[in-house]
């Protein structure tokens, strides 16, 4: 078996290098067919799922859409296919879709043997501890002896558990199969601290019958880049991808919002007039309309505006910006300059 | 003569009273015996248990038209607003909002038919082509395109058109395959008796998951770069071919089931073999499985929801999505009920209608 497993990866990697081999020129086929098709996940609340209506919301969905509004300036311009776990991978390496936008977890592994190439994080995400307050717990080191409420899934699991011994602490793991099951089990008091990414984690606070009874604690026990993922060897279509997602920190760095574009289409600041390619150059270097940017963040909007409609404070998840802040407010959104 | 005839009926004696009506009926079913009645009181005693609790639930404290915030408010019952809020994606997924009355009609074209031909004495070449017009319409409500309807892509064809798309089109192009292997694999010529043989025992020892997998996600790399096939014409192309090999599993049974000697008297009456099938050996072959081609049917349908792990919105995965939303997370129970009762609909459609087509072919009273 051992060897069997190490044998189906390496050969799916074979297949998908194959596949991946004729595909340059996304931009000509996405501009020949009208549209993007994006691989998004459907059924994380926040990043990528439909509403009553069957319209696409969500980080991952507004992603697309930035993309969308770059290429053709037009952010509907996106079709959306829903992809399992499993699926992501290969329905990106066969043409079926153009972009990968489903919080797929940046890793080495990935990025070469699986022949994709990450853009731009859009969420830094991590795996942390959701905890009622009444536990008077302020941090995960203080958690020596708790039974925790974990999903099944080697690396959520083995992450708590590496976590709890490197820090010389025992804990006594409640494995419970499903979410929605799990956060019961935690609400009913059966363990003291529950883990899972921490937007997940928002998720499930937000469900809790006294959702101010929770908090989740400030530290991050395992990294989880999510970046919008393309096919290996189309450049053109990768720094695409990659600048449409910086535009939209780009933009929040420069203050600019889809608010007060208009105002500041009449800035002096050449920064702001590069950007928005009143100062020509930067579109046609990227092969699109010199408004790229404009049209991103005049649809979609600035990171800032992004984040906090889909998942910030004021949303059912409410995510704080955490890493997630521009480097200026000690978080990682940082963008190259415009030029 | 008339005047001996008694003109009031003599008096009839009734009897007692135990044995009639519902004391009789209940004597007779429930408490015939002391195991019996030992099981109809720990029935009786586990009904009571759970159905006030249940009843309490489902209908005393529960809320129909509320929002999320109310239910939660209310507490302890049901809350079937979580359908009630959620029904047009639940029950048509992605088709656009202010189109949906299409697929509403169409699967009321489809379920009028069905009921239609549930008469056997409606099966007239009328019918046949009802069923072709019908078929035409439904696809043209669904696509789009022609006459001024917009158009719109498979992909977003979702929920309860969907399932019933991928059931009946399955179920009815499975059938035919399924009796052409079973007479393949009886026939005399080597090289098709083993592709059946091959094919069917291929198909029967893989999880329709696994071809559900291969369809979608192996397959499509072995097609040239930009030649991408609808994703629900793969799914409903995995679920014929494995449909098929069980279908011809259960017909093979019943052409072995039959007496020799209806072989011998067809060749005897000069017969050749696609007379000898059509006429005399397959009408009674099909007869006889009627019940085992049935559960296939039925699991059949059921496993259509399989289809939930290659991402298409079926009926059961829009009602999933509708449940990752934090608002209606924690009303599952709900949820699963209404999907459950419209699945049991259907099945209970497909076995009461084998059972009512084997009282009509039974030829042996």
């Amino acid at each position: 078996m051992r060897h069997v497993k190490r044998i189906i990866p390496s050969m799916v990697a074979a297949i998908c290098l194959s596949a991946s081999v004729a595909a340059a020129g996304t931009l000509d086929d996405v501009k020949a067919k009208g549209f993007i098709q994006a691989g998004v996940n459907g059924d994380l609340f926040g990043f990528a799922k439909p509403d009553e209506k069957g319209v696409w919301k969500g980080l991952d969905v507004d992603t697309a859409r930035a993309i969308a509004a770059a290429v053709f300036g037009d952010a509907d311009k996106v079709k959306y296919t829903p992809l399992t776990a499993k699926t992501r991978f290969t329905a990106l390496q066969s043409g079926e879709i153009d972009v990968l936008t489903r919080n797929a977890t940046q890793t080495l592994g990935r990025d070469t043997a699986l022949g994709l190439n990450f853009a731009q994080v859009n969420f830094y995400d991590g795996q942390g501890f959701l905890i009622p307050k009444a536990l008077g717990v302020t941090s995960a080191k203080e958690l020596d002896g708790a039974s925790v409420c974990v999903l099944p899934g080697t690396t959520t699991e083995q992450n708590v558990a590496d976590f709890f011994r490197v820090n010389k602490m025992s804990m006594n793991p409640v494995v419970i199969e499903n979410t929605a099951e799990l956060s019961k089990t935690f609400f009913a008091g059966r363990c003291d601290v529950m883990t899972s990414d921490a937007s997940q984690l928002a998720g499930i606070r937000a469900v809790a019958p006294n959702p101010g009874d929770y908090v989740i604690l400030p530290e991050i026990i395992s990294k989880e880049p999510l970046a919008p993922a393309v096919r290996h060897g189309d450049d053109q279509w990768k720094d695409i991808v990659n600048y449409s997602v910086l535009a939209m920190i780009g933009a929040e760095e420069l203050g600019i919002t889809s608010k007060n574009i208009d105002e500041m289409m009449a800035s002096t600041d050449p920064k702001i007039k590069r950007f928005l390619g009143v100062s020509p150059g930067n579109g046609k270097a990227l092969g699109l309309d010199e408004k790229w940017a404009y049209n991103i963040i005049k649809q979609v909007g600035n990171y800032g505006e992004m984040f906090e409609r889909n998942v910030g404070v004021n949303t059912p998840l409410m995510i704080e910006r955490g890493l997630n802040a521009l480097w200026t407010n000690g978080g990682l959104m940082y963008s190259p300059p415009f030029k | 003569m008339e005047k001996t005839l008694p003109t009031q009926p003599a008096e009839l004696v009734k009897p007692p009273a135990t044995d009639i009506g519902i004391l009789g009926w209940l004597k007779a079913n429930l408490f015939n015996g002391w195991f019996n009645s030992l099981l109809t009181v720990i029935v009786i005693y586990l009904i009571y248990l759970a159905a006030p609790s249940f009843i309490q639930w489902a209908f005393l404290d529960s809320s129909w038209a509320a929002n999320s915030e109310q239910c939660k408010m209310a507490g302890a019952g049901a809350c079937w607003s979580v359908i009630t809020a959620n029904i047009r994606f639940i029950l048509f997924g992605f088709y656009p909002h202010d189109l949906q009355w299409r697929p509403l009609l169409a699967v009321v074209i489809l379920v009028l038919l069905l009921v239609y031909s549930r008469n056997r004495s409606h099966w007239r070449k009328s019918l046949f082509y009802g069923w072709l017009v019908g078929l035409f319409v439904m696809g043209l409500l669904l696509k789009g395109g022609l006459f001024g309807l917009e158009p719109v892509e498979s992909n977003n064809w979702g929920g309860l058109p969907l399932t019933l798309l991928l059931s009946v089109f399955g179920l009815t192009a499975a059938y035919p395959v399924g009796i052409l292997l079973a007479l393949g694999r009886q026939s005399k010529m080597a090289v098709i008796k083993s592709f059946c043989v091959v094919y069917i025992e291929l198909i029967r020892g893989v999880p329709l998951i696994s071809l559900l997998f291969m369809s979608s996600v192996v397959f499509p790399l072995f097609l040239p770069e930009g030649m991408v096939i609808n994703k629900i014409l793969r799914a409903q192309v995995a679920i014929i071919l494995f449909t098929a090999a069980y279908i011809a599993e259960v017909v093979r049974g019943g052409l072995q089931g039959l007496d020799r000697g209806q072989y011998e008297a067809a060749e005897a009456l000069g017969l050749n073999y696609f007379q000898t099938m059509r006429l005399i050996i397959l009408p009674q072959a099909l007869k006889i499985v009627i019940p085992p081609s049935v559960s296939i049917l039925i699991s059949a349908f059921k496993d259509t929801s399989l289809v939930v792990i290659i991402a298409l919105y079926d009926l059961l995965k829009t009602t999933q999505t509708t449940l990752t939303d934090p608002k209606w997370m924690g009303y599952s129970a709900e949820a699963y009920i209404f999907v459950a009762m419209i699945y049991f609909v259907c099945c209970f459609f497909m076995s009461n209608y084998s059972r009512k087509l084997e009282r009509e072919l039974d030829t042996s009273r």
